[in-house]
């Protein structure tokens, strides 16, 4: 086992193979550093994080070394002393601070980045009160087309080359490059080569201060007003670990949360600008029911009254013709309610899987400079699977029925006529407006008598339906999604759905006649008794990271951390 | 006794650049009998045992250098010869290059031979475009002869040497930036360790040597260790670190002289002797306000300093960073020491690679301040800054990856605290008292 020491506090660092920084980290301690970011490789330029490092030898004296040296560059072993507030350390952050600040513009008050910027912090932590700087500060042209996701402000950038390392190393685009020398030194772009690959926006999330600005928030948030909660991207059976930030019932933004279980530091840029349609105006908001004089809306205690009673009706005349169809975005939590419901009318109601939604292949990043993924382990992949739970409902499923019906057999049953009553559970995203459903069959729907249908926005299939319940989308509720890999991951809710609609995990509990509020965490216990399979939720709390299939779950709810990187 | 040049023995020669003539005096049978009689190790401890240091500007001891590359790998191996000479003022590889290029051919081939090396890369600057066809002709004359290419003069080495010619920037001239551009990457010095010897180039052990550290090696091999050891000065014994400074050096010699250019004389003459006995004393019958002792980065040295002697300790001992390139500049009396400065941070701020903070930001930031000192805008603080600036960038300091923010601190340091009421004089006249309109920036 081996100690390290920071600032006189030891810590055990067992067998990693850590940097100064990383060995600082785990101390509490925090070394201001711009360039390194774990994810990337180590060029030791901006030095930022200069520290000073000193061997304790066995028998208790400590040789320093004479000069500082950049903390993410220097390994750590047993007996390693890093001294990082030393008069010596202190005066060289605050020197590569005074530096950093000689070209920046200082204007934080247009700034998408204050709040949240390393340059802000570190100067007010590490910095001095005032410059001695009495000479014009460069200012160079800004570039706002740097890609069509990414705005550049020159001025502003301390190059760090944090962007630069992303599109070689992790996108393998290498469309960025850094023009000129010295204090000229820009971030840059070839002629006719924007920063268009699909993972361009994270640059925006590794820039430490305001210079590359995501087109998609530019100007819409002051980020301190900004609510954020942990939660996971939809938008393939990855499921990226994200952090929502919305403010008053509007999402404002995604942003990748670090977790070596899902995915690692990033995200793609389909999801996380593919959630403007959870702001939409269009979405729906009262549950409606139809009649013979046309659509009315009603409360939601009478549409859910209205249900039970067309299924209950169903149900006792056949119930082989009772049909759910729980869609793959939906939470565990849901499909568990939802299926519990359907069950309780008989053993033959029918349970089946919606349309599973793939495009394309798997996309494996880096890529070589053909544009084909790099040989060896990816170290981002974008799947083909545009949906988050798909193996979450089908170990629902397959408790309930003992298999996985496709939605092939109730489009079979459909064009049969043998579906009765159906609840159609849709929250696909992009194809929000019922496009998950096959044009050709939609006037088949006319044959159901009792069609429920839960939507977010109104569709040729929501037209069809008896009632239609608006339903919420996964940033407006809590529950969990299992990824392609097993991996269970709590999400959490950043404002309530709007109008007066209501989560789908809300509608089943009422449907079950089940009293309170839905709250996931409790469910998850009372899965993990029923399913077996997904016993990996019997605490109740999956941590910030997921809990894999046989790990042990926390016991207890963890909070959220702010990250520093 | 007048010096005998080793190096430049046949610089001046009428047929100095072609092989039949450097073979009629006797070049290439070094290269011969040792490829016969000794191993590479044998090379090596001869090298090592003669004391001789590099002279591209560290003046590290070159044997040693090369004990550094690990034992026993399986190859390949590579000598990386720097020829981007492009610290300002200095021409001494040039002069070797356009006019021996045989003597550094074989320099080349001896020292890979050492370190088991199976390619060279003559990597010479963009500038020297002379230098580059010459030395190509000299290496395709050699290749025809049978001294480069597969089984040298009959023996079992085999030795390729490839000419890459830089794109013009003063970064390509420390060694890990001279190995990223030979990548063809952005000369950005690499973070150490590892060090070149274990990996550099293409991620393989590399040796990088100036041309002038090779020619010696010739020498050494064909006269011996003693040979080397009688010129130049012995260690100080004082300072039990000091290897001492032996051998031949090639002192370039610029500026407000009469008779600019290159000699070869043993290391350790002082300036004052290079002025006047070499360089013809300082130009137009005006006395030298001081000089740069040995390229730009060095810093500067005064008048009352010139008796300092210039090896491998001498320049240290006045202030300045060290004995460089030994490429003097010198500097008449009417010369403002502003100007000489604002024109060496001009240069730093250009060169600097914008790599680290320190350097990329404090090169700028001290080019700022002096400029706008010989505008005649300095400020009382402004000297207390550059000195701070100058003394906190570096690898010394530990703030920088490479020696180039040394290299720019040193002259700024030097300059202020050597003429420190020239400064006080000029913030009280302004510019008034300027003759001459300041040369350009450089953006």
């Amino acid at each position: 086992m081996a100690t390290v020491f920071v600032n006189n506090q030891p810590v055990d660092i067992g067998n990693e193979k850590l940097n100064c920084v990383q060995a600082a980290e785990k101390a509490g301690v925090l070394i201001p550093h711009y360039c390194y970011h774990p994810a990337l490789s180590v060029v030791a330029s901006c030095r930022m994080c200069l520290v000073e490092v000193g061997e304790k030898k066995a028998d208790g004296t400590i040789s320093m070394l004479p000069k500082v040296v950049p903390g993410c560059q220097t390994p750590v072993k047993d007996g390693t002393v890093i001294v990082t507030r030393s008069d010596k350390a202190r005066d060289a952050q605050e020197r590569t601070l005074e530096s950093l600040l000689l070209n920046h513009p200082l204007d934080c008050p247009v700034c998408d980045k204050a709040g949240e910027c390393s340059l802000q912090d570190y100067s007010f932590e590490f910095g001095k009160a005032e410059s001695r700087m009495h000479d014009e500060k460069k200012t160079p042209p800004n570039k706002p087309d740097l890609g069509p996701n990414i705005n550049l402000f020159t001025d502003r950038c301390i190059m760090c080359s944090r962007c630069v390392r992303f599109t070689r190393e992790i996108s393998g685009t290498s469309e960025l490059y850094i023009t000129n020398r010295g204090d000229h030194s820009e971030i840059a772009v070839f002629p006719g080569d924007p920063l268009d690959n699909k993972l361009s926006t994270n640059v925006v999330d590794l820039c430490p201060v305001g210079a590359l600005a995501s087109k998609d928030f530019l100007y819409k948030q002051r980020v301190w007003n900004l609510k954020t909660v942990d939660s996971v991207c939809p938008g393939c059976s990855t499921g990226c670990s994200i952090h929502i930030d919305g403010n008053k019932g509007v999402i404002h933004r995604l942003r990748p949360r670090t977790n070596p279980k899902a995915q690692g530091h990033f995200m793609c840029d389909e999801g996380r600008l593919g959630f403007h349609y959870a702001n939409s105006a269009e979405r729906l908001r009262e549950p409606t029911i139809r009649g013979p004089h046309g659509w009315t809306t009603v409360g939601h205690r009478e549409a859910v009254q209205s249900v039970q009673q067309g299924f209950n009706e169903h149900s006792l005349r056949s119930i082989t013709g009772v049909w759910a169809v729980l869609s793959p975005f939906m939470t565990i939590e849901e499909a568990y309610l939802l299926a519990n419901w359907i069950r309780d009318f008989g053993r033959e109601a029918r349970l089946v899987l919606g349309p599973v939604p793939i495009v394309g292949e798997d996309d494996h990043y880096p890529k070589d400079c053909r544009g084909e993924a790099s040989p060896g382990v990816p170290k981002f992949t974008i799947r083909a699977e545009k949906c988050p739970n798909r193996k979450g409902v089908e170990a629902i499923l397959q408790h309930f029925t003992g298999t996985v019906l496709g939605f092939d057999s109730f489009l079979t049953a459909l064009a049969k006529g043998q579906v009765k009553a159906a609840i159609l559970s849709g929250g696909y995203i992009p194809l929000g407006r019922g496009h998950w459903f096959p044009a050709e069959s939609v006037p088949l729907l006319e044959k159901i008598n009792m069609l429920v249908v839960q939507e977010i926005f109104a569709s040729a299939l929501s037209q069809k339906a008896h009632v239609v319940f608006p339903s919420a989308t996964w940033a407006e509720k809590e529950g969990t999604y299992i990824n392609h890999q097993g991996l269970a991951q709590e999400i959490h809710w950043n404002s309530g759905p709007p109008g007066e609609s209501r989560t789908d995990g809300q509608v089943y509990l009422d449907l079950l006649g089940r009293t309170g509020l839905m709250r996931a965490h409790q469910l998850r216990r009372e899965i993990a008794q029923v399913v077996p399979a997904l016993n990996q939720l019997s605490t109740g709390y999956l941590g910030t990271q997921g809990v894999l299939p046989g790990e042990a779950p926390p016991v207890q709810s963890q909070k959220r951390k702010i990250p520093v990187h | 006794m007048a010096y005998e040049p080793v190096l430049l023995g046949r610089a001046n020669k009428a047929d100095s650049t072609s092989l039949e003539g450097y073979r009629r005096d006797g070049g290439y049978e070094t290269l011969g009998r040792i490829l016969k009689e000794m191993t590479c190790d044998q090379v090596t401890e001869a090298v090592k045992s003669s004391g001789l240091r590099g002279r591209g500007g560290a003046g590290f001891p070159t044997g040693l250098k090369w004990t550094f590359l690990p034992k026993g790998h399986p190859g390949p191996i590579y000598l990386c010869v720097n020829v981007d000479e492009s610290e300002p003022c200095t021409f001494n590889n040039r002069v070797l290059v356009e006019k021996d290029p045989h003597q550094v051919l074989e320099g080349i081939a001896l020292s890979a031979y050492a370190v088991k090396a199976s390619t060279a890369y003559f990597y010479i600057r963009y500038e020297y475009g002379a230098g580059m066809r010459i030395m190509q002709k000299a290496i395709d004359e050699a290749y025809a002869a049978g001294i480069l290419g597969k089984n040298i003069l009959g023996s079992n080495y085999s030795l390729d040497v490839f000419i890459h010619r830089g794109a013009g920037a003063y970064i390509c001239g420390e060694e890990t930036g001279l190995i990223e551009s030979l990548e063809g990457k952005r000369a950005w010095p690499r973070i150490k360790p590892p060090f070149p010897a274990i990996e550099g180039a293409f991620r393989k052990p590399t040796i990088v040597n100036n041309p002038e550290t090779l020619a010696n090696v010739v020498h050494i091999l064909q006269k011996g260790s003693d040979w080397f050891k009688s010129i130049g000065v012995p260690p100080d014994p004082k300072n039990p670190r000091d290897p001492g400074s032996y051998g031949p050096k090639l002192y370039c010699i610029s500026g407000h002289v009469n008779s600019p250019g290159v000699v070869e004389l043993p290391l350790g003459v002082t300036v004052r002797q290079l002025i006047t006995d070499h360089g013809g004393g300082v130009w137009k019958g005006k006395k030298a306000k001081g000089c740069i002792p040995g390229g730009n980065s060095m810093g500067v040295m005064t008048e009352a300093e010139f008796d300092t002697p210039l090896d491998f300790n001498g320049p240290g001992r006045v202030g300045c960073l060290g004995l460089g390139t030994g490429a003097v500049t010198v500097f008449d009396e009417d010369t403002s020491i502003v100007d000489v400065l604002h024109n060496l941070c001009r240069f730093f701020q250009h060169e600097s690679c914008g790599q680290c903070t320190p350097c990329r930001e404090g090169t700028g930031w001290m080019f700022k301040i002096i400029d706008r000192f010989a505008k005649g805008q300095g400020r009382g603080e402004d000297l207390a800054v550059l000195e701070e600036i100058a003394d906190k960038i570096g690898i010394m300091p530990g703030t920088t990856i490479c020696g180039l923010a040394d290299g720019a601190g040193w002259p700024v340091k030097n300059a202020i605290r050597k003429f420190r009421p020239e400064f006080e004089k000029y913030i009280q006249d302004g510019s008034s008292k300027r003759s001459k309109p300041l040369p350009m920036a450089a953006h």
